[in-house]
């Protein structure tokens, strides 16, 4: 699935495309200067240099972002994820620590309402970072995340969890999103399998 | 005095990293099966490193080390879980994990109890 197969015009996809490598190629010098420590003009050549390599070397998949930034759920979706790093942080530890303490755990598929590439991706990387859930696999034509959960005990935390997992999915197309996939959140959650 | 605070924060910071990595260390060794083990080698050992991380720019205060600091942190987040997560399918692709401790596994099939 490229990205010029999901616009009706391909000259549109075109464009798209270039401003997703113009952003890439600035984001890259970027880090050439911080990973060298000052900006200078030796760096910033260099940067620019290295930067047009990689990208003609390792070119980028064609996942391109179609949402738009929103601040405010973007703010949420940042202290909410912090907040759960250290809530998860704390639990796993405890549980680490703990005499005694032989963790059960289960392996769920939860279906996600918005299967794109990107929040595939995104929900993938947040979903990993929160309390009991890990990525063990996506399933990228299904749209569905495959999570294995720590420490949860009948089905009713089983459900509790998945729902976790869908709140995750609907910070973050809330937070960069396009306006159809903010829609899509509002219908009921296909069953999942 | 704001040098003074700075650096008390700093070592409350680094001594919590520590702990938490110390935490993780101990999960990693504790948990029975690699799926569990991965969770400890995530979450705690990513909120220990950027803690360490904040600790380490409060005391260094200086513009290239923060830089260099908010990139370990940025990559750090974006590749733990990345990391965690080929782990976990290498480990359940092969079957290396402990049956007995699942109590669901809705991808193939329930587990036999």
């Amino acid at each position: 699935m490229t990205a010029g197969s999901r616009t009706s015009e391909p000259s549109h996809g075109r464009v798209k495309r270039w401003r997703d490598r113009l952003v890439a190629y600035g984001w890259l010098v970027l880090v050439w200067n911080l990973l060298w420590g000052d900006f200078s003009w030796a760096n910033l050549l260099g940067g620019l240099v290295v930067a047009g390599v990689v990208l003609v070397f390792f070119p980028l998949p064609p996942v391109t972002f179609g949402g738009r930034v929103r601040a405010g759920p973007l703010l949420v979706l940042v202290l909410s994820t912090l907040g759960e790093l250290v809530a998860a942080s704390l639990r796993v530890a405890a549980l680490a620590v703990l005499p005694g303490h032989r963790p059960h755990s289960a392996i769920v598929a939860v279906r996600m309402r918005v299967p794109s590439d990107l929040n595939l991706a995104l929900t993938a990387e947040v979903v990993s970072l929160v309390p009991g859930t890990l990525v063990l696999d996506v399933d990228r034509d299904a749209g569905t995340l495959h999570v294995h959960l720590l420490d949860t005990h009948g089905s009713r935390q089983l459900a509790e969890n998945k729902e976790r997992v869908r709140v995750v999915e609907r910070r973050i197309v809330r937070a960069v999103g396009s306006a159809a996939e903010v829609r899509r959140l509002g219908r009921p959650a296909e069953r999942g399998t | 005095m704001v040098g003074t605070v700075a650096d008390l924060l700093a070592a409350v910071l680094l001594v919590a990293g520590a702990l938490l990595s110390l935490a993780a260390g101990i999960g990693v060794l504790r948990f029975p099966d690699v799926l569990d083990r991965m969770h400890a080698a995530t979450k705690p050992q990513t909120l220990g490193v950027l803690l360490l991380l904040a600790g380490l720019a409060l005391r260094l205060r200086s513009p290239s080390d923060l830089g260099m600091i908010a990139l370990v942190a940025l990559f750090q987040l974006a590749t733990a879980p990345v990391a965690a997560q080929m782990i976990g399918r290498a480990a359940y692709r092969t079957g290396r994990l402990d049956r007995a401790l699942l109590e669901t596994d809705e991808v193939d099939g329930p587990a036999p109890h």
